[in-house]
């Protein structure tokens, strides 16, 4: 057992410029903020991933939270990013159409994305292109829906 | 030469053998299912092939739940996910709803919310513990040393909120109410007694030839692994990444506290074991020095019944007893209920790596390397 003393390491603000500036194609807006958002080309998802994971200085190499937000006129999928070795973090987005939902799977980059993704496919029906075992996870098979779908309605008894 | 013959020889003969493929359902109801979870394992012989995690059976829409309750009443509910961990679960509700609001807490309460956060860590860890060791075959001794000593800090919560379990005690702005006089000397007691009683549960664990036998090399998870898989927590620092929201993205008044971040280095149920135990004295250290710097003054805010948060989105992160936990909660900036809650929860997070834990390890171990993990079911399922 070893340990290490705490306030060693402090959290650092993401330069999301100089991040923005490189990957500028794949971007369709950036909203400031701690930490700050950025909205994704859904084609280039699986790519800006893999460039944010594989940069060295970047490093993302942790998910630390993955969801989706029905807006009615539109679906987002969020992913927040952590890096355990270089201390920053990013929200990445992508939009897509609520009637075709459908985003490619980062199970292949982050392996913890596979019960969410699962999760969030129950739960809010988007399909995640690529998932190993994409099946409902929360609600049985025979289940009608997905709730957390603002159009759901609840049954009446 | 010969013995290279005889080696291919058996070799071949091990390939004939035939064994049927069993499935073994563990759970739904199962002694040893920390909650109703089923794990449907394959078995060739006593060897796990395969193991799929079945989730659901305590879903309760928690998510939905939400959007219909208002902001202050949603405090309730996060008490009912994980429930060996409601302060904690309440504290990262009412951070979302103060980061975007933009609330400054008063200070006296922010050393409250230490203190019933790293009590609550304490509960944590000392039922996760009893629990492992009574599901390894140890029932039931060491899981009463354990509860005696979380019995000890339900009577303090108690005593500042009226509750055992479901506590209800963070209120958006600060707290639901002040400590009461007396709190504070029986608090100082039990933290005077308490490592003592640690060393005592450790003394039946730490050197227990048949725990080491059962957990030291078992479930191993790599850092590699450990990071990929998203896990938090214990479970993340067992295997070596000093990975600590408190140290690492601080939040609240950690950064005024001193304190070890605990990490193992073998990824095995034994360290995972192991860094609670230990985590669980750094918890003390940093109670006494917030009950040493609490100040006096007011431990809530004025502030309104229903809040309605300009529209927009925050995400909490807090260090829980399991690992990162904290809320996404999004506002349409027009109503009393929040437009999306989301929580990130660790135990189920957690869940996802235990296929890959047990494959090829005996039933048994899929027993110890699940309780290794502390999954509760209130939390998985939501």
């Amino acid at each position: 057992m070893k340990s290490e003393c705490a306030l060693a390491s402090p959290h650092v603000d993401i330069d999301i410029d100089a991040i923005s500036a490189k990957i500028s194609d794949s971007i369709t807006r950036v909203v400031r903020g701690a930490p700050p958002a950025v909205y994704i080309r859904l084609d280039r998802l699986l790519e800006v991933c893999r460039f944010l994971k594989e940069t060295a200085e970047l490093e993302f190499n942790y998910l630390s939270n993955l969801t989706a937000v029905d807006y009615l006129d539109r679906m987002e999928v969020v992913y927040h990013l952590y890096s355990i070795s270089r201390k920053h973090a990013v929200t990445l987005k992508v939009e897509v159409d609520r009637e075709r939902a459908s985003v490619p799977s980062v199970t292949g980059i982050w392996r913890g994305a596979d019960f969410q993704e699962r999760e969030v496919y129950d739960l809010l029906g988007v399909t995640f292109v690529g998932h190993p075992n994409l099946k409902r996870i929360l609600l049985y098979d025979e289940f009608v829906g997905h709730p957390l779908r603002k159009d759901f309605a609840l049954p009446k008894d | 030469m010969s013995e290279l013959i005889l080696a291919s020889k058996n070799s071949a003969l091990d390939a004939k053998i035939d064994t049927e493929r069993i499935t073994l359902n563990v759970g739904p109801q199962h002694p040893s299912t920390h909650g109703v979870l089923r794990v449907i394992l394959t078995l060739d012989g006593e060897i796990v092939i395969d193991a799929e995690v079945v989730l659901g059976y305590l879903h309760r829409g928690f998510e939905k739940l939400c959007e219909e309750g208002t902001y202050t009443q949603n405090i309730s509910l996060t008490d009912r996910l994980d429930y060996f961990n409601s302060m904690n679960n309440n504290w990262a509700y009412v951070k979302a709803v103060e980061m975007m609001m933009d609330i400054e807490v008063p200070e006296r309460a922010e050393y409250l919310r230490v203190i019933m956060s790293e009590l609550q860590r304490i509960v944590s860890h000392l039922a996760c513990t009893g629990f492992f060791v009574s599901d390894l075959g140890a029932a039931h001794t060491p899981l009463l040393y354990a509860f005696r000593e979380r019995e000890e800090i339900l009577d303090l919560f108690e005593m500042v909120c009226g509750a055992r379990m479901t506590y209800n005690y963070f209120r958006i702005g600060g707290l639901a109410n002040d400590i009461h006089d007396g709190w504070i000397p029986r608090l100082k007691a039990f933290l005077q007694r308490l490592p003592s009683k640690i060393d005592e549960l450790e003394a039946l664990i730490t050197g227990n030839e048949v725990i080491l036998a059962r957990a030291k090399g078992v479930g191993v998870l790599s850092p590699e692994m450990a990071i990929s898989f998203s896990t938090a927590g214990p479970v993340i620092r067992a295997s070596g990444v000093p990975f600590d929201l408190r140290r690492d993205v601080p939040y609240s008044l950690y950064p005024r506290f001193d304190f070890k971040v605990i990490t193992g280095k073998n990824g095995d149920i034994f360290d995972r074991y192991y860094v609670r135990v230990q985590e669980m004295r750094e918890s003390i250290r940093i109670i006494e020095q917030a009950l040493e710097q609490l100040p006096d003054g007011p431990i809530r805010i004025p502030f309104p019944l229903n809040v309605r948060p300009p529209a927009g989105e925050a995400l909490s992160r807090i260090e829980g007893p399991k690992g990162e936990m904290g809320f996404y909660i999004v506002s349409d900036g027009t109503s009393i209920s929040p437009y999306r809650v989301h929580q990130r929860p660790p135990c189920f997070i957690h869940l996802g790596v235990l296929r890959d834990l047990v494959i090829g390890w005996k039933v048994a171990d899929v027993i110890a390397t699940l309780a290794s993990l502390d999954p509760i079911m209130g939390e998985v399922d939501r």
